[in-house]
């Protein structure tokens, strides 16, 4: 079988995989894990460099903590309206379902713009890729987990516009599940960003 | 005697003439020569019996079931009992094994931490700086700066600093302990990469890395006076198999006249010999702009000081040069070094300044004359 | 009989209709059948263990006398790079690769992979991952760092060979990454019924571990080299001890991958010898279920040996304590497979075809491997042996005389069942013992030279070190191991021209894909199997009386089962060209990255299209 197969609304229907779970939501899961670790090593990388950049300039010189916590509020509301986008489709409810993902998408977007605006903000403060070892592990952390979300957001699109044709119905409920789960893993790596990077105080 | 007993012989045959030692080894971990090799040495005999005895036994009982339960014509095809296995004996091997590992463990943790102490007692303190691709020796408390040699007194620990120098990245030079200051702000007090080496001389202790931007350090001690062989063993580029060095250990006494000598400025050549030609070659070509040489002065009257190659004020008291691949006394060698050093070893930082054959001659005999 | 039919259902969406073919050339560029795809696997690292046997040869020649200069050290520096490089990614990977996909699912009773079209990416991206790396040679110059890649040399390198290195591994993690995901949903999610996973094969086991191992290292390792690309080609600073960096965290990154890698290397291999060494002692794995948990076991404590890589980086005596001991508790689980093995021959009813002698050469070898491997554990001795011949022994021993003995084995063994004839036995028994003898003769002797004195990656040596004799036996050795595998190859032509044959169960053996006919049909089983026991097939054929002994059974007795939802049509994946479009992307993309912004875009573009494509194609034409 390689096609996924149909899925009702609820899980805890019969599925005939030995461990009851649909071979993609599997695949997700552990491509995930996978994924934990790629984060891994970028914030551990920062964290080794963390106060052992030479020239500055240094992260209090460039951060405005208020601004990235609205931004990553935005990011924690689309995993919000994410859920709703599922719990409709799962209901039937396509329309709903197409308004709560355009939602998401278009709150991705605020962030991932916000993050533009603060990095060029940061640049034109002297801060590149290249100036130090901040610049260099911050910019290819955050850089990442941005990718990841332009990635995400591709994928909303899509199952959006895919809905339009006819292809996405409720028994594909379990796609629109599998985004979610992609989505909801790039929003608590954010978290761990957020806290690791922006809020756990430093020396000077 | 059956043929396959014939070549199980044969292949237990090969492993004993393969485990027989090269003859005149001399970079020999089997051979140490000083205390803090032994101790690697001591841990590394009682395993290798170990590990022998296990050898024995698994091979033994590998070649004795093949024997005893082959198919043959006294015991014909059959279908044996179907053992699937036994708790008891899984949790013996478990053990057994553990027991012997826990057995060597023991002697392992108390010799690393012996090795990494700071040794005490009548310490000589020298730095070690890895270039690419040869050593450089400084001795601080003493004064002098060498290379691809490291003189020792015998039954005195020396405390290596290691660092590794070059041009890191955007050609600055690598952050370095061992390494003051460049001599002035701008030039670059470091020729080619800074890269990761290892420095190693087995027959006086294992190794330590010399790692960019750290200061890692290692003791070596000698028994007795002799020379003992040594080479970079992290791959470092293009001429790694071209770095190597002797550490050259003396009776006290004569390890004193060696440090005379070469705290001593340098030899001046007589007037008017090919020495002193070969002296102006030096001082008014780019020679100066890499190489020291104590109590020169150069046209303008500054001293001749280091700034990225080797010091040579005593250049003819070594054996060795360029990585301790060339002899210094050969000056068919010298002179093809200085005619084109990339061609002698590929990557070499030093450049080809285009010498003539008469002022190469004239440099050997000035190079030859720095004892 | 149940037929097999290809449903038409949804319009075509692409530009092209999904193609149909399931014979000719285009049939192999376009298959998902694992069977296929298994076996392209295995061509093409057989191609590039030619390519990196070569390379071994030519470091065997220059080092064959002191002062040689057949390889300049710049060519020598490729060439001993690209010979660990190709022999790590580009043979041991994809031909244990080969193994698993052509088996895993005929093991567990299965029709195919979970995603058979990501199998086909997997396959592609692999290839493509290889040709780009070698393609590096005329393009400005093949990798030169060591197949390690150590900052800071790595980085400042001036030639775009550790660039290539870069992008080239990076696309190769792709291919095994989306493989690892595809093969443990599989084996987790697709079992026969009856079949739980303790009556799971040991090679279905051993799979199952390296698909984990795979999905948690391969992240590791994709961060390190792009925190390395990005160092050399934009110029950050994460290995520049200038700006504060430390080049020992490439260290750290590499090897957090690099010690479970050589698990991923071992363990498929020792997955086939567990399979092999039962059906010619003709009784079951003695332990079975010790060696799955060891090799469980050694797939978790292989996260945590990482540092024995660097004991003489300067860490300092606590880590290199931890580490040394961790590395001493993993020869444990090692050591049981061991025994287990010997276990499994004890009392056994012994005949020695040849996936039988590698099986037995495996051992042999490996414990050999696995003893030197001990040594470097004890710390203070491999502050003497890191860095030198030694550890080339130690590895080669094991990787060699371990996995390559063991998928040479596995070669052997299954040969009947893919294609159709039994390799020749006289020309395996050449292969094998001239094997043996010309890589003991090649390694062996690394062990004394190692010790004394002669250090690893060196272009040359001088004579005064007193190290030509044994170079010289060992590049005798080198060239001994070239005429088995010519022997081998050889073998495979003969083989190949001879007709095939019926028998589908050639060595009386124990697993399920002994119950299909050879080779087996796309659909793999007329009827999915249903399981019962560990070992279902020989049950099917012995029963085991209560003190042990062994009947067989009458033929067309209790062995057949009921037919298992037979009788209507096995619908197969249909091929597609999405995955080769995909990896094509891939591949744009990565010369993109060296060459122009714009090929780069173009290979995004074309990566997409791909995956658009694949998403949206119909199931069947």
């Amino acid at each position: 079988m390689q096609e996924p197969v149909a899925v009702h609304a609820f899980e805890s229907e019969h599925e005939d995989t030995s461990t009851g779970l649909p071979n993609t939501k599997l695949a997700m899961w552990i491509f995930l894990a996978s994924d934990v670790l790629l984060f891994g090593a970028l914030i551990t990388s920062y964290v080794v460099y963390r106060g052992r950049s030479v020239v500055g300039p240094y992260p209090n010189d460039v951060f405005d903590i208020p601004y990235t916590s609205v931004s990553s509020f935005v990011l924690l509301a689309s995993s919000l309206t994410m859920v709703l986008a599922l719990s409709s489709i799962q209901r039937g409810d396509l329309p709903r379902m197409r308004l709560w993902l355009l939602a998401t998408a278009l709150l991705g977007l605020t962030f991932v713009g916000g993050q533009v605006y603060e990095f060029t903000t940061f640049y034109e403060e002297g801060l590149s890729l290249t100036t130090n070892l901040f610049g260099t592990t911050f910019y290819v952390l955050t850089g990442f987990h941005g990718t990841h979300v332009a990635i995400g957001i591709l994928m909303l699109l899509s199952v959006f516009s895919l809905s339009f044709g006819g292809q996405i119905t409720q028994r594909d409920s379990l796609t629109v599940e599998l985004v979610g789960l992609y989505w909801h893993f790039v929003d608590i790596v954010w978290i761990v960003i957020f806290t690791v990077v922006y809020l756990v105080p430093t020396g000077p | 005697m059956r043929t396959r007993t014939r070549w199980i012989w044969a292949l237990v045959g090969l492993a004993v003439f393969a485990s027989s030692c090269v003859s005149n080894a001399q970079q020999d971990a089997l051979n140490p020569q000083g205390p803090y090799a032994q101790k690697s040495y001591d841990l590394l005999v009682p395993v290798f019996w170990v590990a022998t005895a296990v050898f024995v036994v698994v091979q033994g009982l590998l070649i004795f079931f093949v024997v005893r339960y082959r198919r043959r014509k006294d015991r014909p095809a059959q279908l044996p009992p179907q053992i699937h296995g036994n708790n008891r004996l899984e949790i013996a091997w478990t053990i057994l094994p553990a027991l012997i590992l826990a057995g060597v463990a023991v002697p392992t943790v108390t010799t690393i931490f012996d090795l990494a102490r700071e040794p005490e007692g009548n310490v000589l303190e020298v730095s070690v700086m890895g270039h690419q691709w040869w050593w450089e020796f400084d001795y601080p408390a003493e004064g002098i700066n060498t290379a691809n040699e490291l003189h020792i007194p015998t039954g005195r620990p020396v405390y290596l600093t290691l660092c590794a120098v070059g041009l890191g990245y955007e050609d600055k030079p690598t952050p370095s302990e061992c390494q003051p200051g460049p001599p002035d702000g701008d030039t670059p007090a470091a020729v080619g990469d800074g890269v990761i080496h290892s420095f190693w001389v087995p027959e006086l202790a294992g190794t330590q890395d010399v790692v960019p931007g750290q200061a890692n350090t290692l003791v070596i001690q000698a028994d007795e006076p002799g020379r003992y062989s040594g080479q970079c063993k992290e791959f470092c580029g293009l001429a790694h198999a071209y770095m190597k060095f002797a550490v050259v250990a003396h009776s006290p006494t004569d390890y004193e006249a060696w440090l005379r000598d070469q705290q001593a400025d340098a030899v001046m050549p007589q007037p008017g010999s090919l020495a002193a030609t070969g002296m102006d070659v030096f001082l008014n070509g780019q020679c100066i702009a890499c190489h020291a040489v104590q109590g020169l002065e150069d046209p303008s009257g500054n001293p001749v000081v280091a700034n990225g190659g080797p010091d040579l004020t005593h250049f003819a008291s070594r054996e060795c040069f360029a990585g301790c691949w060339l002899q210094n006394a050969d000056a068919e060698e010298l002179a093809r070094w200085l005619d084109d050093p990339a061609a002698v070893k590929q990557g070499s930082w030093m450049p080809d300044y285009g010498l003539t054959p008469d002022e190469i001659s004239a440099l050997v005999a000035y190079l030859q004359s720095l004892t | 009989m149940a037929s097999v039919s290809v449903p038409t259902e949804g319009r075509s969406r692409g530009l092209f209709r999904r193609p149909t073919a399931t014979t000719g050339a285009w049939s192999w560029i376009t298959t998902v059948d694992h069977k296929k795809i298994g076996i392209l696997y295995g061509v093409t690292a057989f191609a590039f263990f030619i390519v990196g046997g070569t390379e071994a040869l030519l470091i065997r020649l220059q080092l064959a006398q002191p002062n040689q200069e057949i390889l300049s050290p710049s060519v020598y520096n490729e060439i001993f790079t690209m010979h660990g490089i190709t022999m790590v990614f580009l043979v041991v990977m994809p031909l244990s690769a080969a193994f698993v996909n052509y088996l895993v699912p005929l093991m567990i009773g299965a029709r195919d992979v979970a995603f058979p079209r990501l199998n086909a990416f997997s396959y592609w991206a692999f290839l493509f991952a290889g040709i780009f790396i070698y393609s590096s040679w005329f393009l400005g110059g093949a990798p030169n760092g060591g197949w390690f890649g150590y900052a800071p040399n790595a980085v400042l390198d001036p030639t775009r060979g550790m660039t290539f290195y870069a992008i080239g591994l990076l696309l190769a993690g792709v291919a095994s990454m989306v493989s690892a995901v595809n093969i443990a949903v599989t084996i987790l999610n697709m079992r026969a019924p009856g079949m739980t996973l303790f009556r799971m094969p040991v090679f279905a086991w051993m799979s199952l571990v390296v698909q984990f191992l795979l999905a948690f290292s391969l992240p590791v390792i994709t961060v390190a080299l792009v925190e390395l690309l990005f160092d050399k080609r934009f110029g950050t600073h994460f290995f520049d001890s200038v700006a504060g960096g430390d080049p020992v965290l490439w260290q750290h990154l590499f090897w957090l991958f690099g010690h479970p890698e050589v698990y991923i290397l071992v363990l498929p291999a020792m997955g086939i010898v567990s399979e092999i060494l039962p059906v010619f002692s003709r009784k079951p794995l003695f332990g079975y279920q010790f060696v799955v948990f060891s090799g469980i076991a050694i797939g978790f404590i292989g996260f945590g040996v990482w540092v024995h890589h660097m004991y003489a980086v300067g860490l300092g005596p606590i880590a290199n304590t931890a580490f040394g001991i961790s590395t001493m508790i993993i020869a444990i689980p090692t050591g049981v497979k061991i025994f287990n093995w010997l276990g499994t021959m004890w009392k056994g009813d012994l005949t020695f075809p040849t996936p039988m002698l590698f099986s037995i050469g495996f051992v042999s070898m490996f414990v050999i491997g696995g003893l030197s491997g001990v040594t470097h554990s004890v710390v203070p001795s491999d502050y003497q042996q890191t860095d030198t011949y030694y550890v080339v022994a130690h590895f080669h021993y094991v990787l060699f005389g371990g996995s390559i003995f063991g998928l040479f084995a596995g070669m052997h063994f299954w040969w009947p069942k893919v294609f159709g004839r039994k390799l020749s036995e006289g020309l395996g028994k050449a292969t094998f013992w001239t094997m043996l003898v010309g890589f003991n003769l090649t390694f062996g002797p690394m062990h004394v030279l190692g010790l004394q004195g002669m250090p690893r990656r060196i272009q040359t040596y001088p004579e005064e070190l007193g190290l030509t004799f044994y170079n010289l036996v060992s590049t005798i050795g080198a060239f001994t191991i070239a005429v088995a595998v010519l022997v081998f190859l050889v073998n495979v032509v003969l083989t190949q021209r001879k007709p095939r044959g019926e028998d589908a169960d050639p060595w009386d053996a124990r697993t399920l894909e002994w119950l299909t006919t050879s080779p087996p049909p796309e659909h793999n089983f007329d009827e999915i199997p249903t399981v019962h026991a560990l070992d279902e097939a020989w049950h099917r054929k012995y029963t085991e009386t209560e003190d042990g002994h062994v009947l067989p059974v009458p033929a067309g007795g209790s062995g057949s089962e009921p037919a298992h939802g037979g009788g209507h049509a096995i619908h197969m994946p249909s091929p597609s060209y999405y995955p080769l479009v995909a990896s094509l992307g891939l591949l744009f993309f990565g010369y993109g990255l060296i060459f122009s912004w714009w090929l780069a875009g173009a290979g995004a573009v074309v990566l997409l299209a791909g995956l658009y494509g694949w998403a949206l194609e119909p199931s069947a034409e």
